[in-house]
C-alpha cells in the first residue's frame, strides 16, 4: 500500500501551480487535503508522474460574500466551514450537511474543493453544490471559467475540468426567501460513503403551494443528480405531495449496484429519505416565512 | 517552489513533541514511515494505509488527522504531537491515559495510539463532551477488541464527568 514513486511539486503561488498543471498535464494529480486522493495514491488506483501540493496557496483559503453568493476558496477545510458563521448561516444546507462529510480527523484536512475535485457519486459536496444550483470556478493559463455544478459532475470520479484547470473556488448561492433546506443519509455507519444521500431546497408560497423546489440525489445514480419535479411547481406544499414526489422520482432513477446495495433498496431509500427530507424543506421554508 | 526528482532524498526537519528532529524521504515515503523507520518513533501505528482505520492519527499544525495520507515531504517545518509526547513532565501517564488504562479502553492496543491523539485534541477543543460528541468523534477510528463503550467512558473520566 505504498504509491508509485512521484515527483513532488509544491508551487507559492497559483501562476506557479499554472506552469505546473501546463508541463505535466494530465500525469499530475493536484493534492489538497489528500483525504480521497491519498487513499487512492496509495491504492495506485491512480499512479502520476507528479504530485502538486496547493496547501501553501493560501490564496485558495479565501471565502467572499457578497448579495447572492458565497464564493468558498478550494482549499476551506471542511471543519473550518464549519465555524464560520457568514457561511453557515448564508448556506444553510451546507451547514446540515457538513457533519455528515467524513470524521472529526478528516474534516480537519478534507477540503470542499477537493471533494468537488474527487466527484465521488456519493459524496455529500457535490450533492450540495448541485442541488443548490451551484458553480465550480477554474482557472487555466488561458483565463478563468465558471462551469454550473450540473454540468461540472460528468459521472464516476470525472468532471468537466480539463488537464491544466485548477479548481480555485466553489460558487455557493446564499439562501433563498421563504426557502427551507433538509437533508438525510444512509450509511453503514456515521461518516461512510453514503448508501444514498438526499438533499432539498423548497420554495413555498404564501398560499402553501410549492413555488420552486430543487431535489437532489446522491450515491444513486454515477454522479449528484437533481431530480426532475417541474410538474410539481403550484401543488399543495404537504408530506402526500412529498411522498408522491419521491415515488415518482424513485421509479425514474437507474441506481448504481455495488456491495452495499442493489438497485431496488437504492430506490426504497429514494422513496423514504426522499418523501422525509422534501417534507422537512416544505415545513423549513413555511417557518421561514413565518418568521420573516 | 520546491521540486523535488521522485527518486531524490530531502531533508525534512520536523518539531515532534516539542524536539527539533530531522532525516530524508524521497516524496512518495508516508508521514507514517517517515516517523516510524526514519525517525524510531513506533508509537504511531499503522493500520489500513487509506485514511479509513484512524490508527495513524496524529496532531499535525495543532489538527488531528491521519498521518497516512500525507508525504513526509510535505510536512517540513510542522509542528506534531504523537502519542511519545503525552505522557506528563515526570514520564507518568496522562490523565487521559491513565483513563483508558482504569477503564479497559484497550485490549490489543492497535488502534489506542490513534484514539488517543484524536482525543487530545477534541478534548482541548470541547472540554465537556456529551456521550454522543465522544461517539462521533469516534466514529473515525476502528477498535475491534472493546465494542467503544469503555473508550467512551474513558474520554469523559477524563474530561472530569
Amino acid at each position: 500500500m505504498k504509491p508509485v514513486a512521484f515527483e513532488y511539486c509544491r508551487p507559492d503561488t497559483v501562476d506557479e501551480a499554472m506552469e505546473l498543471l501546463a508541463e505535466f498535464g494530465g500525469d499530475a494529480n493536484v493534492i489538497s487535503g489528500g483525504l480521497s486522493l491519498g487513499a487512492m495514491l496509495n491504492m495506485r488506483l491512480v499512479r502520476p508522474t507528479a504530485l502538486i501540493d496547493i496547501n501553501r496557496l493560501h490564496e485558495l483559503a479565501d471565502i467572499k460574500i457578497d448579495d447572492a453568493t458565497a464564493m468558498t476558496g478550494a482549499l476551506v477545510r471542511q471543519a473550518a466551514a464549519l465555524k464560520l458563521p457568514g457561511v453557515m448561516s448564508g448556506v444553510p444546507l451546507l451547514a446540515k450537511v457538513l457533519p455528515w462529510v467524513g470524521h472529526y480527523q478528516t474534516r480537519s484536512r478534507g477540503t470542499l474543493g477537493g471533494s468537488a475535485a474527487h466527484a465521488d457519486p456519493s459524496a455529500e459536496i457535490p450533492l450540495t453544490l448541485v442541488t443548490l444550483g451551484g458553480a465550480v470556478r477554474l482557472r487555466s493559463p488561458g483565463g478563468s471559467r465558471d462551469v454550473p455544478a450540473q454540468d461540472f459532475f460528468h459521472g464516476l470520479l470525472t468532471t468537466d475540468r480539463r488537464a491544466d484547470e485548477l479548481i480555485t473556488d466553489l460558487i455557493w448561492p446564499l439562501r433563498r426567501d421563504k426557502t427551507g433546506y433538509a437533508f438525510e443519509e444512509i450509511a453503514q455507519r456515521h461518516g461512510d460513503f453514503a448508501i444514498v444521500a438526499v438533499a432539498a431546497e423548497a420554495t413555498v408560497g404564501n398560499d402553501g403551494n410549492i413555488a420552486d423546489l430543487s431535489f437532489g440525489l446522491g450515491g444513486v445514480e454515477d454522479r449528484p443528480l437533481v431530480a426532475d419535479t417541474a410538474s410539481y411547481i403550484g401543488k399543495p406544499a404537504t408530506m402526500a405531495t412529498a411522498e408522491e414526489i419521491a415515488a415518482t422520482v424513485a421509479e425514474a432513477v437507474d441506481p448504481m449496484v455495488d456491495l452495499q446495495a442493489n438497485a431496488d433498496y437504492r430506490r426504497q431509500l429514494v422513496r423514504v429519505l426522499g418523501a422525509r427530507v422534501v417534507s422537512s424543506a416544505f415545513a423549513d421554508a413555511t417557518h421561514s416565512r413565518e418568521a420573516a | 517552489m520546491l521540486r523535488i526528482k521522485s527518486d531524490q532524498k530531502q531533508r525534512v526537519t520536523l518539531t515532534v513533541n516539542d524536539k527539533t528532529v530531522s532525516g530524508f524521504a524521497q516524496p512518495r515515503l508516508l508521514l507514517t514511515d517517515f516517523l516510524r523507520h526514519e525517525l524510531g518513533l513506533y508509537g504511531t501505528h499503522v493500520g489500513c494505509e487509506h485514511g479509513v482505520c484512524g490508527a495513524c492519527t496524529i496532531i499535525i499544525d495543532d489538527v488531528a488527522t491521519r498521518s497516512c495520507l500525507r508525504y513526509a515531504v510535505q510536512c517540513d517545518g510542522m509542528k506534531l504531537r504523537t502519542v511519545e509526547g503525552l505522557e506528563d513532565v515526570d514520564g507518568t501517564l496522562n490523565a487521559l491515559q491513565k483513563a483508558f488504562n482504569e477503564n479497559g479502553a484497550l485490549q490489543c492496543g492497535f488502534c489506542t495510539a490513534g484514539i488517543l491523539m484524536s482525543a487530545t485534541k477534541f478534548l482541548q477543543e470541547n472540554p465537556k463532551p456529551n456521550r454522543d460528541e465522544v461517539r462521533d468523534m469516534l466514529s473515525g477510528h476502528i477498535c475491534r477488541c472493546t465494542g467503544y463503550e469503555q473508550i467512551v467512558r474513558a474520554i469523559l473520566q477524563a474530561s472530569g464527568q
